[in-house]
């Protein structure tokens, strides 16, 4: 791999080349300004200040560029914690979202044009950036021991590759809650899945509201809910051996994932086609309509951001509970997920970033604008009773997986969010788009 | 002033400057070689730019192409025809060949058989200008653009609630359930193609109303004198005449429907069946990291867009020698 990428990196270097042999033809003295050099300002910016400024404190100035998922709020959010960042060092930090990020940075790792500091899609691809080479560890950069000790144990291990710390969370969610706007369900949360299920959902249509549409992620929620059926009926180690690609899709403990599933969208508002049309973030706003369109909606803890803007709800108009147990014998079992950071290039402004993402001060700042919980254990502060609930979730999970699609290599997981729309678009089809899903798995993790 | 602009000045200036400056310089170099070399070598002075870019980017990398479409995910084991083996027998390949076809043949018509009506109608009326800028407009839009424009006309609500979308907008209007446009397969494919063939059809109206506008009057005159009536002057005179542009716009419509992208990429990307080869080679390369298969996938996309060119090639020569 490493050969193809050197290659590649050659291919480029030789355009530049070219591009400044054309850029000298036509003008003296000014050819710094190719394109390649504005889009990593960084090299400049650090080899112009590395010798002035020391790694740790004080004002080091310069450039740090970021590139992250986050748009509207949650970039505000972002740019917030930075902020104090920015004030005490001097280093701008360039931040740029794209909802297109693995496009972005594996382009980037083929043409080793890359930003200094990035949000990484999940630790699939951190895992093959890392041994690619082109994610730097971070264990000479963090005080590895204050970072193990304040960090939820499975959120480090999760950013380890080989022994080396190549991708810390700043934050986290809890998956697998359900919702509920207390105007309409008053029962508090059910003991088993089946009680939850046998629940009227008078006043409202339907027991569930599902929204799956997100541009080209789309399907994503849905695989949130396999995953929970998966860990709440057969358990960790099934769970753990469907992530690594050796528990097979046909299997009868996926397939019945998949039809438990089914189940929900056939008690879901509007049906397939409301489902598959409705976009994630408006997925819930049928819980607080005037007669409410469902009882109940499935989504991680960021979701109540979206309640408020999209929603139209109040504080105090939604609350949760975790999603029961199927299998009393995995009790507590919990899914979640984060927002991992990784480092592309070595400047002392991105060394200093990284190092304060992961503090407790850093990540207080989003924590307390809402929508997040901190993968810092120190972090306490939480706005309201609903981020404090899942942060105790997180904290208590008896067993804690983090969300399997996003650890799969990436053409499965492609293939898990697209078959969860075609599963909802035509049930019948289910036994043929598991063994399609065999087959993608048999080539995503060959090799 | 900013480095971007800066770095676009000195293109904007730059490159037309290099390209005089080599011209002057090698007409300088060649009054040092003999007379009769002199008018031998001077195309290929002239040629060779042209001939060191087509070869950097486009002969080197095609042929590196090809080369990398025998080899596996990394790029170093020979794993002969796997690749094109694998495009052939999967399921959402073979899926998005087929959608290839049917935008091969719906946006061909759907574009040339529009633009050629639009043309030889607004021929006749006064406010033909007008009437060909609104169809023309839309070419203008990026196919990004379209897409977004399109999610908005086709978008679906749940019957009962408001509908936002133009389409299911009007479909409640008259009282019937709104229909999600974008997810029911095949119908889905052919929506999209639609919004292609809205892009398109100004492209091809243009160019076949030049062609109609060249076609002397004093045929059709001679015509109708001897009694034709519209129908058969059309069949008669209008259409053969038109027939090599039309020709040449079907076959720049194949290639677009052979290469379309943005528009599956930006609306459904491929879910519910309306995948396309263009957005397949995307996701093997840059989501599924697997160069080999992408490479294979390029390959083929040519191997289907030679035979067009050929025909087109061969059609322009014999339009010369008839010339």
């Amino acid at each position: 791999m490493e050969d193809s990428f050197a290659r590649r990196r050659r291919l480029v270097a030789g355009l530049v080349a070219s591009v400044l042999i054309v850029g000298a033809c036509s003008s003296s003295g000014t050819t710094t300004a190719s394109p390649e050099a504005s889009a990593a300002p960084s090299v400049e910016a650090s080899t112009g200040t590395e010798s002035a400024a020391p790694s740790t404190g004080g004002q080091i100035g310069g450039v740090v560029t970021v590139i992250g998922t986050w748009g509207g709020s949650e970039q505000d959010s972002f740019l917030a914690m930075v902020a104090p960042f920015e004030a005490a060092t001097g280093i701008d930090v360039q931040y740029t979202g794209t909802r297109d990020i693995n496009t972005v940075l594996s382009t980037g790792v083929a043409s080793g044009i890359l930003p200094d500091v990035a949000g990484l899609p999940g630790p699939g691809q951190m895992n093959e950036w890392a041994k690619a080479g082109a994610l730097k560890p971070l264990d000479d950069i963090l005080d590895v021991a204050t970072y193990t000790a304040d960090t939820a144990p499975a959120l480090v291990k999760l950013g380890t590759v080989d022994g080396k710390i190549s991708g810390v969370f700043i934050k986290a969610a809890v998956k697998g809650l359900i919702w509920y706007n207390p105007a309409n369900y008053t029962a508090g949360a059910p003991a088993t899945w089946d009680a939850l299920e046998a629940t009227a959902a008078a006043p409202a249509k339907n027991l569930w509201c599902v929204g799956l549409e997100s541009g080209a992620a789309s399907g994503w929620p849905g695989t949130d809910w396999i995953e929970d059926f998966v860990l709440r009926q057969s358990g960790p180690d099934v769970y753990d051996a469907w992530v690594a690609g050796t528990q097979k899709w046909t299997s009868p403990e996926i397939k019945s994932a998949f039809e438990a599933f089914g189940k929900v969208i056939d008690q879901s508002y509007g049906g397939s086609n409301a489902v598959l049309t409705t976009n994630f973030g408006d997925g819930g706003n049928q819980l607080f309509t005037d007669p409410p369109g469902c009882l109940f909606h499935h989504q991680a803890s960021f979701i109540t951001d979206f309640f408020k803007k999209q929603g139209g709800a109040k504080d105090g108009q939604f609350d949760f509970f975790r999603m029961p147990d199927i299998n009393t014998s995995f009790a507590g079992a919990t899914t979640g997920a984060g927002d991992l950071f990784g480092m592309f290039n070595d400047t002392p402004q991105a060394r200093a970033l990284m190092a304060y993402l992961v503090t407790a001060d850093a990540q207080k700042i989003w924590v307390e604008r809402g929508g997040a919980l901190s993968a810092n254990t120190k972090v306490t502060a939480y706005p309201d009773d609903v981020s404090k609930r899942s942060a105790e979730i997180l904290a208590n999970a008896g067993v804690f997986r983090f969300d399997a699609s996003d650890l799969m290599p990436t053409a499965m997981n492609d293939a898990f969010w697209k078959s969860i729309l075609d599963y909802v678009k035509d049930p019948t089809k289910l036994d043929s788009i598991l063994s399609n899903l065999d087959s993608v798995q048999t080539s995503a993790y060959g090799g | 002033m900013d480095q971007r602009l800066i770095t676009a000045l000195i293109v904007v200036i730059g490159v037309p400057g290099v390209l005089l400056g080599y011209i002057a310089l090698t007409e300088r170099l060649l009054t040092f070689t003999p007379d009769r070399l002199r008018t031998r070598l001077r195309p290929w002075v002239w040629l060779a730019p042209a001939i060191g870019f087509l070869g950097v980017f486009l002969v080197y990398p095609t042929i590196y192409t090809i080369y990398l479409s025998f080899l596996d995910k990394f790029s170093k084991k020979f794993v002969g025809f796997d690749n094109y083996v694998y495009f052939l027998t999967t399921n959402d390949t073979v899926t998005a060949l087929r959608n290839n076809v049917i935008w091969l043949f719906l946006l061909t018509f759907f574009a040339v058989a529009g633009g050629l009506i639009i043309a030889i109608l607004v021929d006749r009326v006064r406010y033909e200008s007008v009437a060909k800028s609104i169809i023309f407009v839309p070419l203008a839009i990026s196919f990004v653009g379209a897409g977004v424009i399109w999610n908005f006309m086709f978008a679906y609500r749940t019957p009962g609630q408001p509908q936002t979308g133009t389409l299911n907008g009007i479909l409640g209007a008259a009282g019937v359930d709104p229909i999600p446009w974008l997810i029911n397969a095949p119908g889905n494919t052919i929506a999209l193609i639609v919004v292609a063939a809205w892009i398109w059809t100004g492209f091809c109206m243009v160019i076949l109303s030049g062609a109609l506008k060249s076609i002397s009057p004093e045929l059709l005159e001679a015509a109708r004198v001897d009694g034709a009536n519209e129908l058969q002057v059309f069949r008669g005179i209008t259409l053969p005449l038109l027939l090599p542009t039309i020709a040449v716009v079907a076959t720049t419509m194949v290639i677009t429907s052979l290469k379309a992208f943005d528009i599956v990429y930006v609306m459904t990307n491929g879910a519910y069946d309306t995948e396309v080869i263009a957005n397949r080679m995307i996701k093997e390369l840059f989501t599924y990291g697997q160069p080999g298969r992408a490479s294979a996938t390029a390959v083929l996309l040519l191997l289907l867009i030679i035979p067009v060119m050929a025909i087109n090639i061969r059609r322009f020569r014999a339009q010369e020698a008839i010339r």
